[in-house]
């Protein structure tokens, strides 16, 4: 304490706090540029949306294509991968929601919903990054006949929504649109 | 014992000089020189010196070879393949980082295992184990993002999946990964944040190193019979006697190192890391190096949800948790016995839990089917049941055998009894 024993808040207080306050807060200033630093950059973000034809895609093709450093798989459906996804009853589902970026988020996982929609059925679009631990599903492997992780065992049916093993959701379904009747935009 | 004062004497006048102005000669003389040590230590004891000449050839190589590798995804994977072919003694230097990332995994499980066996981490050293379990969570973080440097498969899938371990967190998961990676997946932004952490956490580790020895010299080693020093006649001086049996120690395992750099380079690498990343094909079956998979069989083990938690999170939780439970180690161990000789119970659990330790290990490599899943999870309950319930409920209950008064009369009545030399080379 200093020399007048009073109790009272004196300059000398008044500059500590107000010295450490500026100092507080001067350093959450500096380093939030050094943490911001570390995000996606603007080129990364500006990869935003991708076109593919699809026009040489035929009933029981895949295509994978590269959108944001991610693959997407781009599957042109048979009527018995359709069928058999129908028949699944919402119940059997481990997730029981769509993941498709364009219906509303909480739209049930029905075939309808996973796919690119009425009277494009056959058509699924998705990312191709196992919602577990983020590695590439194979094609048309696994229990059930759609996609099979190798990493840890993940097994996705033809509709893409997890069905065994440790992945939480379902194969993100992404933004996309098709802007013909042979062209797909991704994102 | 270590806090008695200084015994140096400066012969020459530059040596007086020097003393008066900065006495380093006098810090190393008291530390590595005079220092007393345990008159009983064994071979066990030797690997913190083996350890700290590891991170020294780590960090020489190391340098060297960020003198010729390039961190960008174009030329990643081809600047490796031109140290290897092109740089003169390329390949015995990369030889020499790779494997000597091995060795100095090999080198400090055992010192784990020997604090474990001997009671290392008991009062007053919970702060020595505590920084030793600090440089442990430092040395995988280096090595791992090391091993992404090459730019092969495994490198980019190993990238991926341990990055993706940050996603199981809720609302904020997805954010941390994409502060990871510089991305939505690991690309170029990801290899070059690597390679500058990769170089700056090994001097992170020297730093906490010294902190490490510090807190050595702040209370003394142990020694195999967990007493403490209590007269002069139960230590000897560090050098010669600990300098020339960690120097003995040190030459037999870098012949060993020098076993696997000339003879199996590529024993404990993984030859999927000799194909060039492809982000749009997983390789049949990702495995980390061999010194994370008994934690990669703990992650793969949580197949089922837990209450609110999924198996996702669960599995991430479990496997840092099987990290983090070594941490709070000096307070699980309730025993007043120090070392595992007087203690013939925990001896025995404690021989259980390295078994079980490499058996994770091998089921890491396993693939996550069958009945590897079951085993993995057996064994992952005992790697928890030890230090959560054996460790702490043993202390309570445990006779230990009878202790010797000093380290002087149990080192005289080996000798009595006839024991073999073997062990005490400094007797």
């Amino acid at each position: 304490m200093s020399a007048t024993d009073s109790t009272e808040h004196t300059r000398r207080d008044f500059l500590y706090v107000a010295t450490g306050v500026a100092g507080a807060i001067g350093a959450a200033g500096v380093a939030w540029p050094f943490i911001d630093q570390m995000r996606p950059d603007a080129s990364t973000r500006a990869l935003a949306s991708i076109q593919v034809d699809v026009s040489g895609v035929e009933p029981g093709m895949s295509l994978t294509v590269k959108w944001r450093g991610r693959p997407v798989f781009i599957r042109n459906r048979t009527d018995a991968e359709i069928e058999e996804a129908k028949a699944v009853a919402l119940e059997d589902l481990k997730d029981p929601v769509a993941r498709n970026a364009n219906i509303a988020a909480d739209a049930p996982a029905t075939d309808l919903d996973r796919s690119a929609g009425e009277g494009k059925e056959n058509w699924l679009v998705m990312v191709g990054v196992c919602t577990h631990l983020g590695c590439v599903p194979l094609g048309q492997a696994g229990d059930f006949g759609g996609w099979f992780c190798p990493c840890h065992g993940s097994h996705y049916d033809t509709a893409g929504r997890i069905r065994k093993g440790p992945a939480p959701t379902n194969l993100e379904v992404p933004t996309f649109e098709f802007v013909s009747d042979t062209v797909i935009q991704v994102g | 014992m270590s806090a008695g004062h200084s015994t140096y004497t400066p012969k020459t006048g530059l040596g007086r000089w020097m003393d008066a102005r900065l006495p380093l000669p006098r810090l190393v003389y008291d530390s590595f020189v005079a220092y007393p040590v345990p008159r009983n230590l064994n071979y066990a004891y030797t690997f913190g010196g083996i350890l700290s000449l590891m991170l020294v050839a780590q960090i020489v190589t190391g340098i060297v070879l960020a003198m010729h590798y390039a961190a960008s995804t174009e030329v990643a994977f081809n600047s490796v393949e031109k140290i290897m072919r092109d740089v003169n003694s390329g390949w015995l230097i990369r030889y020499l980082h790779s494997n000597g990332a091995s060795m100095f995994f090999i080198a400090v499980y055992v010192h784990i295992f020997r604090g474990l066996y001997y009671g290392s981490y008991k009062a007053p050293r919970e702060m020595l184990w505590i920084l030793g379990c600090i440089i442990y969570l430092l040395m995988m973080a280096t090595a791992f993002m090391g091993y992404v440097l090459p730019w092969g498969q495994m490198s980019f899938w190993g990238a991926t999946v341990i990055t993706g371990f940050f996603t199981a967190i809720p609302l904020v998961g997805e954010w941390i990964q994409q502060l990871l990676l510089g991305g939505f997946a690991v690309d170029n932004p990801t290899l070059n944040r690597f390679f500058s952490l990769h170089y700056l956490l090994p001097f992170m580790i020297a730093g906490v190193v010294v902190l490490h020895v510090w807190a050595l010299h702040v209370t003394g080693q142990t020694n195999p019979t967990g007493i403490e020093v209590k007269q002069k006649t139960d230590t000897v001086a560090f050098t010669p006697y600990a300098t020339i049996k960690d120097a003995f120690a040190m030459i037999v395992f870098l012949a060993v190192f020098a076993y696997f750099v000339f003879y199996i380079p590529n024993f404990l690498g993984h030859p999927d890391n000799y194909i060039e990343a492809d982000a749009l094909k997983t390789p049949a079956h990702i495995v980390p190096e061999w010194y994370f998979l008994p934690f990669y069989a703990v992650l793969r083990a949580i197949t089922f949800n837990i209450g609110p938690i999924d198996s996702k999170l669960g599995g991430v939780l479990a496997m840092f948790g099987a990290i983090a439970v070594l941490f709070v180690v000096p307070w699980l161990d309730t025993s007043k016995v120090r070392s595992a000789v007087y203690r013939p119970w925990f001896k025995l659990f404690f021989w259980l839990f390295v078994v079980n330790a490499i058996f994770l290990g091998w089921l890491g490599s396993r693939p996550a089917e069958g009945v590897y899943v079951a085993m993995a999870q057996a064994a992952t309950l005992y790697y928890f049941a030890f230090f959560l319930v054996i460790m702490p409920v043993l202390g309570l209950i445990e006779t230990p055998r009878k202790l010797p008064n000093s380290i002087t009369e149990a080192v005289l009545e080996k000798k009595s009894a006839g024991a073999p030399a073997t062990e005490q080379a400094k007797g």
